[in-house]
């Protein structure tokens, strides 16, 4: 049973209590037919539910709190994970998490941004918005896994970077920048993945690749609906029709060629079925290294800054 | 009822104030000095009085950095098109074609060849007056042909940059130009052509954290704005006001982000200084 539930949930869940409810007399009643029907009911609400997403309730169901996060990927699907800690500089960023895992036979490196569950994980993980520290470590742990021949793996959300006073500071933009440059050109494999919120230079600062693959319930755009209603309608309330406008899901992306190929979720998303959601992306995943495997190294990188060269749209 | 009445007007009111033939005076920013344009130009569109940088267009900025003649413009004709059918409260392909109407510009950044004091270089320059500098397609697209060309000619590179950031109406694909442009410039960097950045008011957003921050040298003018999160943005997450000179030029020299500040009248020298002592 989902711990908290959105608005459009609410009539899945409530039918699935009441079969929970029912199993409970069903001891001594007989009234297994009846609960069949229920449970035929509640598939087929859950289908149409979740088939007619708005793309406000996608962003919705990317932000639910009990979606799975990196580490929960890490730890459902990798083996031998060795967190390593700071960019060197300044200190350890723990909106960002990586080190050494296995993944089957692959060795390889992950990285990701990382939320918390609660208030106070929360305010240790900072909400999953990283510091300029955060991106060095990244880019430090990602040299780590050139300098040693082992492909990337990252995954992908954050609300955005910090716009803090500090983050300022110690150069926010900088370093964003510099992660893009350097990731263009790393002489290993790269895939990346949005695992739930990608907002915008936040999330594309760990973001470059070979592959960018995107689960079936997330979003990944320039700015979050709320700024940019915020922004364009000077006002917050316009979050809706800036989600519609901003066309930001994982269909719209494949559409527009920003990402290769979209990550299936168990019904209703991946919180409802975390383990399984977990499987589908782990065989996504060693399908496209093993892929990428069979690419020399400079055809990859020229292939890479080719792919990122094509995005975008323009008449002349 | 009033016992004193006004017999007739004696005042006599001025039905229009009498405009300054247009655009001939400027009122500084910073002091509120009134400088006359022809004066304005002479000074680089600095104030004379406290030294507040106008913000300029990229015809004007090219006019003081590459030597008088020698600019050829490249994609001249490259234009937006509206491919996510955006709405806000206006149309995205009528804010284009407004914005192209009211500046006579097709987008944000123009680029071609030109020379600094004979010096061969492939250069930009940005126009904040156009949608606010913002960068969309066509400005990643503009900027990665201008890398292309220097590494393929083999010319050093110079972009002056002026953006509020990312264009929101190109969604996602805005976002791709960064990693377009970044990309282009580890090419670039690979082949060892040099590349300057120079940061006018204001440089921020998408623009900041792609390639105006990667220059092999970074220059800013006095005073710019440059950051990554707009200031408004940051004073309401710390719930603080900001302190004094927060994110301008001097700020970021102080922490580290730029190599100098240079007064824009004195860009060029210091362009060609550079030039010579890494390119030629």
């Amino acid at each position: 049973m989902p711990k908290a539930v959105i608005e459009f949930e609410k009539p899945i869940v409530e039918l699935e209590q009441k079969i929970d409810e029912m199993r409970q007399y069903s001891e001594r009643l007989d009234i297994s037919g009846e609960i069949k029907i229920l449970e035929e009911k509640v598939e087929e609400l859950r289908k149409a539910i979740y088939n007619g997403l708005t793309r406000w309730q996608k962003v919705q169901l990317a932000r639910h709190p009990d979606r799975p996060y990196t580490l929960d990927y890490i730890n459902t699907i990798m083996t031998d994970f060795v967190e390593l800690h700071g960019d060197r500089c300044v200190r350890d960023d723990k909106a960002i998490v990586g080190g050494f895992a296995r993944l089957e036979r692959e060795i390889v490196m992950v990285i990701g941004h990382q939320k918390g569950r609660d208030t106070k994980s929360n305010l240790y993980r900072n909400f999953g918005m990283p510091n300029p520290e955060g991106y060095r470590k990244a880019l430090r742990l990602m040299k780590l896994a050139a300098k040693f021949g082992k492909p990337i793996i990252t995954m992908l959300d954050t609300p955005g970077a910090f716009p803090g006073l500090e983050a300022e500071e110690r150069g926010q933009a900088e370093s964003i920048a510099r992660n893009l440059f350097e990731m263009s050109h790393l002489p290993v494999p790269i895939i990346v993945v949005i695992i739930g919120e990608g907002a915008s230079g936040g999330a594309l600062g760990i973001g470059v690749g070979d592959r960018i693959l995107m689960m079936e319930n997330t979003w990944y755009s320039v700015i979050s609906p709320e700024s940019c209603s915020s922004i364009l309608w000077r006002s917050w309330d316009f979050k809706e029709q800036a989600a519609e406008a901003l066309k930001l899901t994982a269909p719209d992306l494949l559409a527009q060629g920003i990402i290769d190929r979209i990550v299936p979720e168990p019904l209703g998303g991946a919180h409802r079925d975390p383990v399984q959601g977990a499987e589908i992306l782990k065989g996504i995943l060693l399908e496209e290294l093993k892929k990428l495997r069979k690419v020399r190294i400079h055809k990859l990188i020229e292939k890479r800054i080719e792919k990122f060269g094509k995005m975008g749209e323009w008449e002349e | 009822m009033a016992w004193f009445r006004r017999s007739k007007a004696s005042i006599e009111t001025v039905p229009q104030r009498k405009e300054t033939p247009d655009g001939m005076w400027s009122k500084c920013d910073g002091c509120g000095e009134i400088i006359h344009r022809k004066q304005l130009e002479l000074q680089f569109f600095t104030c004379i009085k406290c030294n507040y940088h106008f913000r300029i267009g990229s015809k004007e900025y090219l006019t003081i950095l590459v030597d008088e003649g020698s600019f050829k413009e490249m994609d001249r004709k490259m234009r937006s098109t509206d491919m996510l059918d955006f709405k806000d409260t206006k149309q995205y392909r009528d804010r284009i074609k407004d914005s192209i109407r009211k500046t006579g510009l097709n987008d944000a950044v123009r680029t071609g060849l030109g020379k600094i004091n004979g010096i061969e270089v492939v250069v930009g320059a940005m126009d904040f007056s156009f949608i606010g500098g913002s960068m969309g397609s066509v400005v990643g697209e503009k900027v990665a042909r201008a890398i292309d060309k220097a590494r393929k000619s083999k010319r050093p590179l110079i972009i002056v940059s002026s953006s509020g950031g990312a264009r929101m109406m190109e969604g996602a694909l805005s976002l791709m130009q960064l990693a377009k442009t970044s990309a282009r410039l580890a090419q670039l960097s690979d082949a060892e052509i040099p590349y300057i950045s120079v940061m006018t008011d204001p440089t921020t957003g998408g623009v900041t954290a792609s390639y105006a921050m990667l220059g092999d040298i970074n220059i800013a003018e006095p005073g710019a704005l440059i950051g990554f999160a707009g200031p408004r943005v940051i004073k309401q997450t710390i719930g603080k006001d900001l302190p004094e000179g927060f994110q301008r030029a001097e700020f970021q020299l102080e922490h580290g982000f730029v190599d100098m500040v240079v007064h824009r009248k004195e860009m060029k020298e210091t362009i060609t200084k550079l030039l010579r002592l890494i390119w030629e």
